[in-house]
């Protein structure tokens, strides 16, 4: 079967059977296995969506449920890819592990020609690790703020456009609310436990005020510099003030917690609560929009920390082509599409934001598309398998100084140099 | 005088009968437990063997068998700059490993003692006779028997800032006068886990202690009562010196489970750097920094630590774990 890939001979079929939206079945049908995260509903989700797949090609796939935590997910397949194990054949991947794992992955770039060409070029670039495209984009993930749009109205406030104004607005209507007796309400909630998530936070911030990305595309550790320094200072500032001081062990279900129960006027999070704040037994329902980050300082312009979701196949796949066919097939505009009006989960293809179907289902897709323009990497690229710990030290400094241990120059300055010790010689 | 012959020539052929008897029984007894022995050295010996020999290496995940020999730089290592200045590096000299240790030996020693106490307290209680006893000795071994992860989220929910009973209740009752974040306050944190693991960790005190108590026998204690000593000196006296051997093993089975303390933290307080221990600052660099031999140098510093803490407890307590003593 590797002699018949090579031979390029099955490329032109899977293009074709791309383009025509239906499979060809291969000599045996083989059971593949996919290992994903499980949130929601995600596990009777992709089983409505390969049902097709699996018609066409007489195969099945067998979905093997993992942690909602990404750091589990991340641990155990490191573990099995190391080992070697054959039993996983698709992995669905997170947008920072591509330069991680990659050498595990199987090389799409030959087969996925359609797809790259059809998506957003960050994205595609974020999953090439040295020429070798290791996942295919499924879905892109991109945060924005959460606003209460009857209590705008209420205390007669604009949208806030930067970092400054959340700050105020926040605390005028928190001071309102506790006033009317609501004690536990909050001007503004995030992520602020010491993990991922609050790397993504706090990059927004740094980045909306100007002070760049942690460590910038050509590998310079750029973060010790005075606007990342104001950013930090200004976001300590929340704490205990505009937002609850056990905003520091929050994580995203956390945030919502407060939020959905009507208790903040502000969020920070990912495009996940939309559908779920305006669920029925929702208390907000209707009662609140989403806009783009705000920005900072001098700076006009804001940052959403691209996230998303891939599909790798392993390199110890037994049924490699099935695999890669399978991988074709979820990154391919039908199930996108069907990911979009179901789950209202962003498309990576362009094309698809200006889908009438789309727009009419959930209408919130084509307005991300603004959030997403300002989209910001993480340095998992420059870092390569030093991320985890770049992003460990960042978040570490940014929780230190949230907490009142040191000040933000300080802190910054300490980071530096441990990420110039970390990166020695070169990432 | 013909006796004492025979007895004289018959000493050797038995003590040699006794000696062979003795080679037989030790036979039987290592055939026995080979199939033990093997087993552990795989799931045991080998593995401890395994990681040790990767913390000579510059091992990672990536690459797991291609990783070559760097002697004792993932211990300690130094460099010397063009300026003459010497940098240390290596576990030895790194802050966070040395904060972790700090975090596990100061969380095994306070939640052990606090354990014990506890325990010992309600094992006294369980002792007593009352109505019902049986009944409430099952009962307080609930909090042992539910698995450590499925605690540690019901009491990270419990302890949540704005959602949490704690914080509900002791607002109510008027202790505390604005909500506390008691697992993201980096004061209160450490607080939170000894005390999840203390509600946790007692009743298995409680059932060691109650088992010692049961060994002491009755008839002192009513000589005590006929002496007309008071109760405390009867425990301080009496009950602490006897029920002192089985505490003493119960304290070593704790300290060794405390100092590799690993899931509560991981579920509770996973990344701060007020309750990391060791175990997850080793499993943290093995397997989420891709510097798998680094964190093979922490995972054998772990157990050297424990072995030291062990030995010395023994040594120290003069704890009899062979039971040699008593026979």
């Amino acid at each position: 079967m590797t002699v018949f890939w090579k031979s390029g001979l099955v490329l032109p079929i899977v293009a074709t059977t791309i383009a025509a939206g239906g499979f060809v079945a291969p000599a045996a049908a083989v059971e593949v296995t996919y290992a994903s995260g499980v949130v929601g509903a995600a596990t009777e989700r992709f089983k409505e969506i390969v049902k097709s797949w699996e018609e066409a090609t007489g195969n099945t796939v067998t979905f093997v449920p993992m942690p909602a935590s990404t750091s589990d997910q991340f641990a155990q397949y490191r573990l099995w890819l190391a080992a070697g194990n054959p039993d996983i054949d698709l992995y669905q991947t997170d947008v920072i592990w591509a330069p991680q794992l990659a050498e595990q992955f199987v090389d799409m770039s030959d087969v996925a020609s359609d797809i790259v060409d059809a998506s957003f070029p960050a994205i595609i670039e974020s999953q090439t690790v040295d020429g070798r495209l290791v996942a295919l984009p499924l879905y892109t993930d991109a945060p924005a703020l959460y606003y209460r749009k009857d209590l705008l109205e209420k205390y007669g406030a604009a949208v806030p456009k930067t970092w400054e104004e959340l700050t105020e607005t926040a605390k005028l209507i928190q001071d309102g609310e506790r006033a009317d007796g609501k004690g536990d309400f909050w001007g503004f909630v995030w992520q602020g436990n010491a993990y991922e998530g609050l790397t993504c936070d706090a990059l927004e911030w740094v980045k909306s005020f100007g002070g760049g990305q942690i460590v910038e595309t050509d590998g310079t550790i750029s973060i010790n510099n005075p606007q990342a320094v104001a950013a930090l200072e200004l976001a300590t500032g929340w704490v205990g003030t505009i937002s609850p001081p056990g905003v520091l062990a929050y994580q995203e279900e956390e945030s919502r917690g407060v939020w959905q129960t009507g208790n903040a006027a502000f969020m920070r999070n990912w495009p996940y609560a939309y559908a779920l704040g305006n669920a029925d037994e929702s208390p907000i329902k209707g009662e609140f929009d989403v806009t783009p980050l705000p920005s900072g300082g001098d700076n006009d312009s804001s940052a959403a920390t691209l996230g998303g979701w891939n599909v790798a196949v392993s390199k110890y796949s037994q049924h490699k082509d099935a695999a890669i066919s399978l991988a074709l097939y979820l990154a391919g505009p039908d199930a996108q599409k069907e990911r979009a009006i179901k789950d209202a989960q962003l498309p990576t293809i362009v094309a698809l934001y200006d889908d009438p179907d789309i727009a009419a289902a959930q209408p919130i897709v084509p307005r991300w598309k603004e959030v997403f323009m300002n989209a910001v990497p993480r340095p998992s690229a420059p870092t390569k398998g030093d991320y985890n710990e770049v992003s460990s030290k960042f978040w570490s400094a940014v929780h230190e100084t949230l907490s009142g241990n040191g000040s933000a120059a300080d802190n910054l300055e300490l980071l530096e140099i441990d990420l110039d010790d970390l990166k020695g010689s070169g990432w | 005088m013909s006796q004492a012959l025979t007895n004289a020539t018959a000493a050797p052929a038995a003590s040699r009968r006794e000696r062979s008897l003795d080679d037989q029984r030790r036979r039987a007894a290592f055939w026995f437990l080979a199939p033990m022995l093997l087993m552990l050295f795989c799931v045991a010996a080998w593995p401890l063997l395994r990681s040790i020999y990767f913390s000579f290496t510059d091992t990672t995940l990536t690459d797991l068998y291609g990783g070559k020999w760097v002697g004792f730089d993932n211990y300690l290592s130094y460099r010397q700059l063009s300026s003459g200045k010497v940098i240390w590096r290596g576990t030895l000299v790194d802050p966070t490993w040395w904060n972790a240790v700090w975090n596990t030996v100061r969380f095994a020693l306070i939640s052990v003692s606090l354990e014990t106490v506890f325990g010992l307290i309600v094992a006294l209680v369980l002792n007593a006779q009352f109505v019902g006893r049986g009944f409430v000795r099952a009962a307080i071994l609930i909090p042992w028997a539910i698995p450590t992860i499925v605690s540690a989220k019901m009491w990270g929910w419990m302890l949540n800032d704005q959602f949490g009973i704690i914080n509900d209740m002791l607002l109510k009752l008027g202790l505390i006068s604005e909500k506390i974040a008691w697992t993201a306050n980096l004061d209160t944190a450490m607080a939170a886990v000894i005390l999840v693991d203390v509600w946790k960790t007692t009743p298995f005190m409680a059932l060691l202690c109650l088992a010692g108590l049961q060994m002491i026998p009755r008839d002192i204690y009513e000589a005590a009562k006929v002496d007309g000593i008071h109760p405390v000196k009867v425990f301080f006296r009496v009950t602490l010196p006897l029920v002192r051997p089985a505490l003493m093993v119960a304290v070593i089975f704790r300290i060794l489970d405390a100092l590799r303390m690993f899931d509560l933290v991981y579920v509770l307080t996973p990344n701060s750097s007020a309750t990391k221990t060791m175990s997850i600052l080793s499993r943290e660099n093995l397997i989420e920094f891709n510097k798998f031999a680094y964190g093979s140098a922490q995972s054998t510093l772990l157990f050297a630590i424990i072995a030291i803490f062990v030995a010395a407890y023994i040594w120290l307590g003069k704890v009899d774990l062979s039971g040699e003593k008593n026979q």
